[in-house]
């Protein structure tokens, strides 16, 4: 099984993914810079967070425009995991393999911080290992974190329990006040209708170890691996 | 660093484009001076007709090359010898620091210090100021002072892991001074967060002498293999000079000679153009592209573009090594049309590097320039001729052995005197008849309450080092399983101003001190000295003396100072002030991981709290002082002879994994200590013996060397504390804070101490 973690210019978590997949997780990965374009051989897919072309343009916008998003895509096509963290979301987002977008912060600065979260589902390859309705703790740090998406774009997100995580208070109750974004919905993370691509805006890498305040994140890996493990 | 700090004033602001009227068109000795006088002025620049160097310095140059200078040339002196780039007028002070030690691999006079770490990783630190640009244009200035001493860092061979940024600001009541502060902030985010290195710990200082001056200090560090590392010296003539990042254009023209200067009221408009731009994405493809071709050892030495461009960078390297250079300046990739050899030279454009390259890998390292789509050309060479020599348009336009344009200008000491009058002494205010209220009112100064709203905007998290976050007292980062390194920044501007001497010493207790309640074992020091104008006695008595309390105490405790800046002229025209003197200083020390380390809060009911160290009656330079309009006030509280006992009995304690709890006292003394560890649980608490002195002494004395304990196991800490002060004062628990004197008693709930605590976030935030 070997992994793919995109870089691309301005990419700042790949390194740290790395480190999660290789040394904590214990399972083969590569990072690969935009320019190789052939993702022949991989297992699956992280795009990990950053400020890839600066942001400049739009959080995510010009990523996504790169070919090396057209051999994702294909990835994909075979049923394979695709996991956007942070920038990876926004740019699964503004490549359209992912519904939604990410607006600028309801109070509009950086923001970062612990946050505690509500598993929504766990018919994921990313979440197979938690349990519905925990919850969990892990960070964010971003300024476009805010899911938006159309009233009809959420009624289905809903129905087909493409919702992962809500942003929750400690007792897991949906509130503005846990809601550090503005986020529709307290949505933290989506997944595609075939469920195999996966958003998320908090970072699971930052919190896959507990000497840096929890561990809960792991579990998305590890998660990602034994559905690759099973399936390819 | 395109920095701003230094100093120096004999230099008329934007003279770099002034023409020496004795020069015209002068043919020296084989030289043919190209004209670039004509396109200079065809941009509408000033040129006053001054002369553009200090006759003195003039007189030297003329001396030493027996000629008229060319214009190139006088550029390249004017940068080189400002006082930003040479210490002029600092540098016989800064050498009563001890910079040397046991650990420390490279001292001051590179790019950033190396000090020697564990399991064979070093660390390389470094510390710099951007005040000057952070006042004229807040977002860049502090924006391209993160990115200065990052690339100082990665020159090293080293990969930037973390930030620190203590800050000065006038106080929030001014729409300016809003203004400075929130740009200045958005800045620091917008760059730090962009390239990945988390800012770990901070500094903000709210006075009105910062009115019209803010202090920009970053303090950057990095971590590599010990055989890693790469320095500025140049090794072989005949390699080649290669120059990648940005191209160059005309931003920051004469940075290094603007910084050298004080703010007039029409600085801001007029200087704007002097403050370069910042692009954090190509600082992070510069970061990369710069460490993966010193992983495949392409580069022999490196130096970052910062002060006076690649003029700067190239002569200094050359100059290390004992060599010459040959700079081609037709080379350099640019991105605007038109430059000329002066403005290619000397342009501060941001996120450029030098390297120096082996003929033969040359091609393999402009390959790498490519793969992560940068400028890069080879721009120059090595010579065993220690000259530094300029073409442009094949014609030489400037020679000057590099010896006497990197090393010779004349440095001074300036005058000194004791300013009797310099601070009018305030009378001390009476003890408040509402304690209570007083209490709320020192913690809800924006000097000690929560820095929230600052830090939330800091991505702290990346690289996945961060143990103690943003808030406590020091940043403490994972480097190995077992070993981690604690940061903390800072200083007593306050305190300073009253006593300069005890000043310097407090502001490295204070600094050991937050080390020490993480266990951490200081490893070395660098500082941002920040004062006013040194032509003025009194201020030069006030930076001479604070500079001295700063070696000695660092001395004392056998800490090396490895490396720094200093910035002077931070005198505002428009509001009639000059800073508070500011001996910055950021430190570095190193953590057993192995134990869990203490935390900065109350924790545990039942828990017993340990004062440690004595409380004394001299609160000259307090918060609580300010905050009754009691500024300059009483006697600064020195630094006590057994402090490095303290430390000693502090640092053992944390590391016995037996304290629960740990926090330095500092502003705002045993009540915003108390307060602040109160975040999630109340305390009992009991002050009657702690000493014989007021009420109000007892709470906001600000005697340094002191810290709060909390441990389930006091007879085991107390054993370790037992050759050094120290008294048992309460308990943990219940849901509020109660503290008792003989006289006296205060309750607080802990949602009036997190009203009052939060006092800065939600002014910002509405």
């Amino acid at each position: 099984m070997k992994i793919a973690i995109l870089q691309f210019g301005g990419t700042n978590c790949d390194l740290d993914v790395l480190h999660i997949l290789k040394d904590v997780v214990g399972i083969d990965a590569e990072t690969v810079w935009y320019k190789q374009e052939n993702l022949t051989g991989f297992d699956g897919v992280v795009v990990p967070g950053g400020f890839s072309y600066g942001d400049y343009l739009r959080a995510g916008a010009i990523a996504a425009r790169t070919p090396i998003m057209n051999s994702v895509k294909k990835l994909a096509a075979e049923g394979k995991p695709v996991l956007g963290i942070c920038n990876g979301f926004q740019i699964l987002t503004e490549a359209r393999v992912l519904e939604g977008a990410l607006t600028t912060n309801e109070y509009p600065k950086f923001r970062c911080h612990w946050t505690n979260l509500r598993v929504e589902t766990v018919d994921t390859p990313f979440t197979s290992k938690f349990r519905k309705g925990e919850i969990i703790r892990m960070p964010i740090a971003h300024m476009e974190g805010q899911f938006y998406a159309e009233e009809k774009t959420l009624a289905e997100l809903d129905e087909n329990e493409q919702v992962v995580f809500r942003y929750v208070d400690e007792n897991g109750k949906v509130t503005d006040a846990a809601n550090p974004n503005g986020s529709l919905e307290n949505i933290a993370g989506i997944v595609n209708p075939s469920r195999n691509i996966f958003g998320l805006m908090p970072h699971p890498e930052r919190a896959s170890e507990s000497i840096l305040g929890s561990d809960h994140g792991l579990r998305v890996f590890e998660s990602m691996a034994d559905y690759i493990t099973e399936n390819f | 660093m395109g920095d701003q700090k230094y100093l120096s004033n004999p230099y008329p602001f934007m003279s770099a484009y002034t023409v020496n009227a004795n020069n015209e068109n002068p043919e020296f000795k084989g030289i043919n001076y190209r004209k670039t006088k004509a396109s200079v002025s065809k941009k509408g620049l000033s040129i006053r007709g001054k002369a553009m160097l200090p006759e003195e310095d003039l007189k030297i140059i003329k001396k030493e090359l027996g000629r008229e200078p060319t214009l190139v040339e006088q550029g390249c002196f004017l940068n080189l010898w400002s006082e930003h780039c040479s210490y002029r007028s600092s540098a016989p002070l800064l050498k009563t620091f001890t910079t040397t030690g046991e650990n420390v691999i490279i001292g001051p006079g590179d790019d950033a210090a190396i000090i020697r770490f564990d399991d064979g990783y070093v660390l390389a630190i470094g510390m710099e100021s951007h005040n000057h640009p952070s006042y004229v244009d807040p977002y860049n200035g502090s924006a391209t002072g993160v990115g200065g001493i990052v690339r100082d860092i990665i020159s090293m061979g080293a990969r930037p892991i973390a930030l620190m940024d203590p800050l000065y600001f006038g106080p929030l009541d001014t729409p300016k001074n809003l203004f400075l502060f929130e740009q200045i902030i958005k800045g620091i985010a917008g760059y730090g967060n962009c390239i990945g290195v988390p800012v770990v710990n901070g500094e903000a200082f709210f006075d009105k002498k910062y009115s019209g001056n803010p202090l920009v200090n970053v303090v950057a560090v990095g971590l590599c293999k010990e055989e890693e590392i790469i320095t500025a010296r140049s090794q072989k003539a005949g390699n080649k000079l290669v120059l990648a990042g940005s191209g160059t254009g005309r931003d920051g023209l004469g940075g290094a000679s603007f910084a050298s200067r004080d703010l007039s009221e029409s600085a801001e408009a007029e200087d704007r153009p002097s403050v370069q731009v910042g692009d954090p994405y190509t600082e992070k493809l510069v970061i990369e592209m710069t460490l993966e071709a010193m992983e495949k050892g392409y580069v022999k030495s490196c130096k970052d573009l910062g002060a006076a461009g690649l003029g700067g960078a190239s002569s200094e390297l050359a100059a290390k090594g004992g060599l010459g250079a040959r700079i081609i300046t037709d080379a350099v990739p640019q991105r605007e049309p038109s430059m000329n050899a002066y403005e290619i030279l000397l342009a501060e454009s941001q996120e450029r590097m030098l390297f120096e390259v082996a003929p033969e890998d040359v091609d393999a390292i402009l390959a790498l320039v490519t793969k992560y789509d940068l400028n890069g050309a080879v721009v120059g060479y090595l010579t065993e001729e220690p000259n530094y020599t300029v073409e442009f348009k094949g014609e030489i336009v400037a020679d000057i052995p590099i010896a006497l344009l990197t090393g010779g200008a004349p440095t001074c000491e300036k005058p000194s005197v004791i300013p009797i009058s310099q601070v009018e002494k305030s009378k001390a205010p009476e003890t408040p008849k509402d304690l209570k209220a007083a209490f709320l009112k020192v913690l809800s100064s924006y000097n000690i309450a929560s820095k929230e709203w600052i830090y939330r905007q800091y991505d702290h998290e990346v690289q996945l080092r961060t143990i103690a976050k943003p808030g406590e007292d020091s940043g403490v980062l994972r480097i190995t399983d077992k070993k981690g390194i604690a940061l903390s920044c800072g200083c007593q501007p306050r305190a300073t101003l009253l006593d300069p001497y005890n000043g310097g010493r407090t502001a490295i207790i204070e600094n050991a001190m937050n080390l020490a309640v993480k266990g951490a074992e200081a490893l070395a020091i660098v500082n941002c000295l920040n004062f006013g104008n040194p032509d003025r006695p009194e201020i030069y008595w006030q930076f001479k003396n604070a500079v001295l309390g700063l070696g000695d105490g660092a001395r004392e405790l056998s800490i090396p100072v490895v490396g720094g800046n200093v910035s002077l002229y931070n005198e505002s025209d428009e509001f009639r002030t000059s800073i508070l003197p500011t001996p910055s200083i950021g430190m570095i020390g190193k953590v057993d991981l192995e134990t869990p380390l203490p935390s900065g809060f109350f924790a545990e009911s039942g828990d017993t709290i340990i004062l440690v160290g004595e409380t004394t009656a001299d609160m000259g330079g307090s918060e609580y002082y300010a905050s009754f309009g009691a500024q300059n006030a009483g006697k600064v509280p020195p630094v006590p002879e057994n402090a490095p006992e303290i430390l000693k009995a502090l640092i053992e304690a944390s590391r016995s994994g037996k304290l629960r709890s740990a926090h330095d006292l500092s502003l705002g003394g045993i009540a915003a200590g108390l307060a602040r560890m109160c975040r999630n649980t109340g305390a009992e608490i009991d002050l009657t013996e702690v000493a014989e002195i007021t009420a109000d002494e007892l709470l906001f004395s600000e005697a340094p060397a002191r810290a709060l304990l909390a441990t389930a196991e006091p007879d085991a800490v107390l054993e370790i504390l037992k050759d050094v002060p120290h008294l048992i004062i309460g308990k943990v628990g219940g849901s509020s804070l109660e503290i008792r004197g003989k006289d006296f008693g205060i309750s607080l709930s802990l949602k009036e101490i997190s009203d009052a605590y939060g006092s800065l976030t939600r002014f910002m935030m509405g």
